[in-house]
């Protein structure tokens, strides 16, 4: 159950970073930066303000869009791996800064209240599990809905051509910093939610190996396609656990079925499994 | 509709285009020829904004869009194709026709991803009015391919068809014909007379392909090395000693236009 709790985390994360790199092309290598300061503005907040956990989330949520915009700004114009590079700076920024400013610096705190809506608090693993799945459910729907309107044909059209998109009157600046900034919320509230789930919190799970995780995740669960973010998160999350039984071989295991998972399916699970459907019911249609 | 007045362009020590003033007058189709390297594209990617000028100011419409951002100068009511065929390749032919429906509709970030009722409705009619343009221009049986995986002379069309979409007083077409057999030329050829007439959308053309030109053109513009050279009606401009001059090396195929034309 609690590795469940924490797929669906990773999960909020994944989808965001699956918008901003697989539809609209902007590569980030410094999500787990905005989910540090998604866990540790809301647990501040929260533990040492006293504010309800639901506020100290959205206000957790307000300040990582605000710095994604100051971020997002100078560090769009850049492109490709130099955009990657940008976002890899900031990740390590936040991360040296939770060490040396943070409460309890590299060591962490403890005691961040429990989430509680309504006078109800979740404290069994059980009962965060609902939770976050649900939130996934709901972040889910909206990023569906955003891939398949106007403005998500916008952001794949910025993927494929930002001189096309330009002479097409896309506001194409705009839609980047707002994609960034929905990535940026995302991974906020995963770390809110994983701040509050834990109740303690300390730099370590906020590094590049996070944001690095992240990505690979994304990438197995197959970048273009919304669902692998998900499928992608379960995998990676879960596959540690059931390596388990290789005892000290486990890493070694888990970073050999990754890499053959990258050089045979190299489009991501998802993907890969829809071309097959496709191409059985091709057949089915053939035979009829 | 579109006035150019005196524009200078320079590339680093290549001076690209030398006090160039065209007008275009609303309705016309007209072209812009000139050996390679004269300039042509160049200006073209001045009035689109994809280059400011170092002098000189473009009015369109009465206004000056010369320093105007390229997103801006689309959103006023000129579109465009490339020399080099710029679709979305990874998207599909009727998405592709979507897209230039971005600048007619205003569904937002949040709106779209809460689904409101007047996003469902503007979709639709966005789905609508591509269809639409794809039967327009002949592709609707495309709709579902992606559009990196049509044939060039149909990615061409496809452009156009993506550039009305926007629903443009003015459309910039560079090199349509480049790459085309003389059948899809020819097509090509009804689809812009078409767009003109049935549209009223005024048109500039650069194009190599002197057959086309002097067929569906009411006006050529003449460069040669970033200067005008001569300026009129085909006719006009294939007696031009200066033009034939420049052309030299393609005089024949100027002769050829011009027996097809009469």
């Amino acid at each position: 159950m609690t590795v469940g709790v924490f797929a669906g985390i990773n999960a909020l994360v994944a989808i965001g970073l699956c918008i901003l790199m697989g539809y609209a092309g902007q590569i980030s290598l410094g999500q787990a930066g905005f989910y540090g300061i998604g866990a540790y503005v809301s647990a501040v907040l929260s533990l040492h303000f006293g504010l309800p956990v639901v506020v100290s989330l959205i206000l957790a949520m307000v300040v990582a869009a605000m710095v994604a915009v100051i971020l997002a700004v100078p560090a769009l114009r850049l492109k490709g791996h130099y955009l990657a590079v940008a976002t890899l700076g900031f990740g390590e920024i936040i991360y040296i800064i939770l060490n040396e400013w943070g409460p309890g610096g590299p060591s962490g705190f403890g005691d961040i209240p429990h989430f509680s809506l309504l006078g109800y608090t979740i404290t069994s693993t059980t009962g965060y599990f609902y939770l976050i799945w649900g939130l996934v459910a709901v972040v889910m729907i909206f990023s569906l809905n955003l891939i398949h309107s106007r403005t998500g044909r916008a952001l794949r059209a910025i993927h494929d051509s930002e001189l096309a998109s330009n002479a097409m009157g896309l506001d194409v600046v705009e839609l980047k910093i707002k994609v960034f900034i929905l990535s940026a919320v995302y991974a906020s509230l995963a770390g809110g939610l994983y701040a509050h789930y834990i109740t303690f919190i300390s730099p370590s799970s906020f590094s590049l190996f996070y944001s690095i995780l992240v990505l690979m995740m994304v990438i197995v669960g197959g970048i273009t396609n919304l669902w692998g973010a998900i499928i992608g998160a379960v995998v990676i999350t879960v596959l540690p656990e059931l390596l388990r039984r290789f005892e000290e071989f486990d890493v070694l295991v888990y970073g050999l079925i990754l890499t053959l998972s990258l050089m045979f399916f190299r489009k991501g699970l998802v993907p890969i499994l829809v071309e097959k459907i496709k191409k059985l019911r091709g057949l089915a249609v053939v035979k009829h | 509709m579109l006035n150019i007045k005196g524009i200078w362009k320079s590339f680093g020590g290549l001076m690209a285009l030398r006090h160039i003033s065209v007008d275009v007058k609303e309705g016309d189709i007209k072209a812009l020829i000139g050996p390679n390297g004269a300039g042509k594209t160049t200006l073209l990617n001045i009035i689109s904004g994809i280059y400011q000028p170092d002098k000189g100011e473009v009015f369109f419409l009465g206004r000056n869009i010369s320093n105007l951002p390229s997103t801006k100068i689309a959103r006023k009511g000129i579109s465009r194709t490339f020399q080099h065929v710029e679709l979305f390749g990874n998207m599909t032919v009727l998405e592709n026709i979507m897209v230039g429906r971005y600048v007619k509709t205003k569904a937002g970030f949040f709106s779209s991803g809460l689904k409101m009722p007047y996003v469902m409705k503007e979709e639709k009619e966005i789905q609508r009015k591509s269809e639409e343009i794809l039967e327009y221009i002949n592709l609707a049986q495309r709709n579902d391919e992606l559009a990196s995986n049509l044939p060039i002379g149909e990615q061409r069309i496809l452009e156009i068809g993506r550039a009305l979409a926007t629903e443009p007083r003015l459309l910039l077409l560079d090199e349509p014909a480049a790459g085309l057999n003389i059948r899809e030329t020819r097509n090509l050829g009804e689809i812009i007379r078409k767009i003109r007439k049935e549209l009223r959308i005024t048109i500039v053309l650069v194009e190599h392909d002197m057959e086309l030109v002097m067929r569906i053109s009411d006006s050529i513009t003449v460069l040669n090395f970033g200067e005008v050279i001569a300026e009129g009606t085909p006719l006009e401009v294939q007696k031009n000693r200066e033009v034939i001059v420049a052309y030299l090396g393609e005089e024949e195929e100027i002769q050829r236009g011009y027996n097809a034309h009469t």
